[in-house]
């Protein structure tokens, strides 16, 4: 009889755990329809009525206005998200810490670079509904997968330094404009530069490309090689390796079979700096020309690759400008060291811009309360025109194609250009190592 | 006679043969189709031998902990592969003081035989804590649960070294004196690659001699032949016992040094990929098998710094080395379905009373 009970009980509890994991998800929250009593000497108080597609946020008189991120701020590649996380404070000190007299609660997840981070991270940021909008991802593969989580959680997204062309291609599944948009470049941009450079200014005539699998390696390379051809330049192979991989012979020893002169790794570490490290032990590679991208702009570089370091070139966004040197003494004033990423200039824009739009949009209630509806902050920030950011002059709504490249679509805010910059051995120190040895369009 | 050989094939039996020898024909093909397209020369082969064998010595180094706890306590160690990481993942901190005073670069042999020390203490201490807190009181249980220990203590370990340490990794500093390579008859041998596998040789004789003709490898060998007798000769079972660990830490604590020379990057989680090779190599060669860890890990090297290369690239496989691992794993499986005793059989005798 008690073996009957207990097979009950086991029975009633896993079918617990199985509904409290299935059920459906918490629809966002609506603002009750507010109605008074009318008072005798007085005319009634505009009563507010949520009128937005998605629903509303409420914060009471004395609550904060909840933004937060999704970086990768923990793992081998802490140092993009931590430097974007770095931005974005400084963003809310010069904001005075408010936005509308309401004081910001900025907190967040760790996207770990990886689909499955931004699975966990997206599941646990879509769960609580006060947060108005989500500053992040760092990664592109993150973004695949929490984008669809965040957007229906009715979150406006926008993201520091996703790079990868697919999300916002129109008509691409991975594109969620104009829930998401960004203030990184498109790297159908980035990958035509750095082609360009390879091409005319090193004159390398034979390259070959390796990607880790990611949507950002994989895209990017992709664009590389497609401008490298175009250029005249011929692509001996396009490989990949796994993020985590350690030993790279096999894949330098197929790669060195081609004689490359440079090879592209768009990739992240510790994969890159172990690449830069074995082609210098790989017979036939040893002078080629290694070169990266942003996934690469960190001081574990230098660490990574040691004394191989020196001579490393990366794709990344040029930076510069008053406003940007101002935004740099701050940063080295409030941490102590200088950025350690290129993009905490981008999540610092990304932060106004997203203060702007809540300026823009929101309802003062009588009693102080704020209502953000959640569809018009989005529509709000996609209609960012002409905004003046540190990185430059960013409009969100617009397509731009160079010689029938496409290097703006809907839901790219970002204004800076491209440039390559070059590690040197020592410590690392931005502008000095690695320093801009080219710009596009210069 | 032919009746009953028919009676006893099953059709599991028939299955495992057959994904036998679909490996080996894909093997065969593809190693021909490679050699056929001469796509890479015979220096690419020799460099790529050359790392295997590199990368085989480090993997014997750790497979001597597995190995040699086998045989003690006929027990899988799943944490030693934090053993592994804790040794050069605490010496990354000395080698860099080293290395920004300039120590480094001007004494390189004495920085490296501290940096090692330091490595190989680390490493025997972490071995020596966790036979004495975790395994200790499991001797004599079920085999299942001191395996599920191992498991458990295999996620402290990292997840302290993660609080302690951080989550991000660390580089190990260049050595110039090891930068560059040789020139022998012909061929190019990096310095990295030769101090790697004349290290690790010289360790494994140095640890089979111990094991062979020292007096407590005499002892262990009693232990693990049979504790109870052992006992009763006088030996000291749990000195034993803490000896195996204690020398299974420092071996692995010297092949974490290897690794960093071949792989400069240290983080809390390098230890398992490893760790489950040298695991692999161990069962390869027979486990409990001194001789046999090392013949397995070089075996395994070999193999997995090749077998891209080789097997799948005249298939038309695209990214091979993406399959690296799998190639290794592979291995271990071939070898437990036909071989489970591995190449050199397991030594120690089982004996039933």
């Amino acid at each position: 009889m008690f073996k009957r009970i207990f097979v009950l009980f086991s029975v009633l509890m896993v079918a617990t755990m199985l509904l409290s994991a299935c059920g459906p998800k918490a629809t966002p929250t609506k603002a009750p329809v507010v109605t008074e009593a009318p008072v005798v000497t007085e005319a009634p108080p505009p009563a507010f009525e949520c009128t937005d597609a998605i629903g509303c946020v409420d914060v009471a008189p004395g609550d904060p206005v909840h933004i937060a991120y999704l970086l990768v701020v923990a793992g081998p590649n802490e140092t993009l998200g931590i430097d974007s996380r770095n931005g974005i404070e400084i963003a809310i000190d010069d904001a005075g810490g408010k936005i509308l007299d309401h004081d910001v609660k900025f907190d967040g997840e760790d996207g770990g670079c990886s689909a499955e981070g931004g699975q966990s991270g997206g599941t646990k940021l879509a769960a609580d509904s006060t947060i108005v909008a989500v500053i992040g991802t760092s990664c592109s593969s993150e973004a695949r997968a929490a984008l669809p989580l965040l957007s229906q959680a009715g979150f406006t997204i926008v993201s520091p330094s996703n790079t990868a062309p697919d999300l916002t291609k129109p008509g691409s599944e991975n594109n969620y404009v104009p829930a998401y948009a960004r203030t990184a470049h498109n790297d159908n941009f980035q990958g035509t530069a750095a082609a360009e450079y390879a091409f005319s200014v090193l004159g390398v005539k034979k390259a070959a490309t390796i990607h880790d699998g990611s949507l950002y390696a994989d895209q990017l390379q992709q664009v590389f090689a497609t401008k490298f051809k175009e250029l005249g330049g011929t692509i001996t192979v396009q490989t990949a390796v796994d993020p985590n991989q350690t030993d790279m012979s096999s894949v330098m020893a197929d790669i060195a079979t081609g004689t490359p002169e440079l090879l592209y790794f768009p990739i992240f570490l510790p994969a890159g700096g172990l690449i830069i490290r074995q082609a210098k032990t790989t017979p036939g590679l040893e002078n080629a020309y290694l070169m990266g991208a942003d996934g690469l702009f960190s001081p574990d570089v230098i660490s990574a690759a040691g004394a191989d370091v020196e001579g490393f070139r990366v794709s990344s966004p040029a930076v510069g400008g008053d406003a940007y040197k101002t935004l740099l003494e701050k940063y080295k004033a409030k941490f102590g060291h200088g950025p350690i990423s290129i993009f905490h200039a981008h999540a610092y824009d990304a932060f106004m811009i997203i203060k702007a739009a809540i300026e823009k949009v929101a309802v003062v209630d009588a009693d102080g309360t704020l209502h953000i509806g959640r569809q018009e902050l989005r529509d709000a920030v996609h209609n960012t025109v002409k905004f003046q950011g540190v990185t430059g002059v960013l409009t969100c709504n617009e397509t731009l194609e160079v010689a029938g490249n496409p290097i703006k679509w809907p839901g790219d805010c970002a204004a800076t250009g491209m440039a390559v910059w070059q590690y040197h051995t020592g410590t690392f120190e931005i502008f000095i190592n690695p320093e801009v040895i080219w710009i596009q369009g210069q | 006679m032919l009746r009953t050989w028919r009676q006893r094939i099953t059709f599991t039996d028939i299955m495992v043969w057959a994904i036998g020898l679909a490996i080996a024909v894909v093997v065969v093909v593809g190693t021909i189709k490679t050699l056929q397209s001469g796509k890479y020369e015979t220096g690419v082969w020799l460099d790529l031998t050359i790392k295997g064998l590199a990368v085989g010595g480090v993997y014997a180094l750790i497979a001597m902990g597995y190995t040699l706890v086998y045989g003690i306590l006929r027990m899988i160690n799943f944490a030693h592969s934090e053993v592994f990481m804790s040794g050069p993942f605490t010496a990354v901190f000395l080698a860099n003081a080293l290395a920004q005073s300039g120590f480094l670069n001007k004494q390189p042999l004495l920085s490296m035989l501290l940096i090692t020390l330091l490595s190989m203490t680390v490493s025997a201490v972490v071995a020596m804590l966790l036979e004495r807190i975790a395994y200790r009181r499991l001797r004599y249980a079920p085999r299942l649960v001191p395996l599920i220990t191992a498991i458990g203590a295999s996620f402290f370990l990292q997840y302290v070294f993660r609080g302690l340490y951080g989550s991000g990794f660390k580089g190990y500093p260049t050595l110039t004196s090891l930068q560059g390579s040789w020139n022998i008859l012909g061929i190019v041998v990096y310095k990295i690659q030769a101090v790697v596998i004349i290290s690790a040789i010289l360790m494994m004789v140095i640890l089979y001699g111990i094991v062979q003709w020292t007096k407590i490898g005499r002892a262990m060998r009693a232990v693990s032949e049979d504790k109870e007798a052992a006992e009763l000769m006088g030996i000291n079972v749990d000195r034993i016992i803490v000896f195996t660990f204690v020398l299974g830490g420092a071996s692995a604590g010297a092949a974490g040094i290897l690794y960093i020379l071949l792989f400069p990057i240290v983080w809390f989680f390098m230890g398992f990929i490893p760790s489950i090779k040298a695991f692999t190599a161990a069962v390869l060669g027979g486990i409990g098998n001194v001789a046999g860890a090392f013949v397995g890990a070089m075996l395994l090297g070999l193999l997995e710094s090749i077998g891209p290369n080789l097997f799948l690239d005249g298939l038309g496989v695209v990214n091979p080395s993406q399959l690296k691992d799998a190639i290794a794993f592979i291995v271990l499986v071939l070898i437990l379905i036909f071989r489970p005793s591995g190449i050199l059989g397991e030594r120690v005798t089982q004996t039933k009373a």
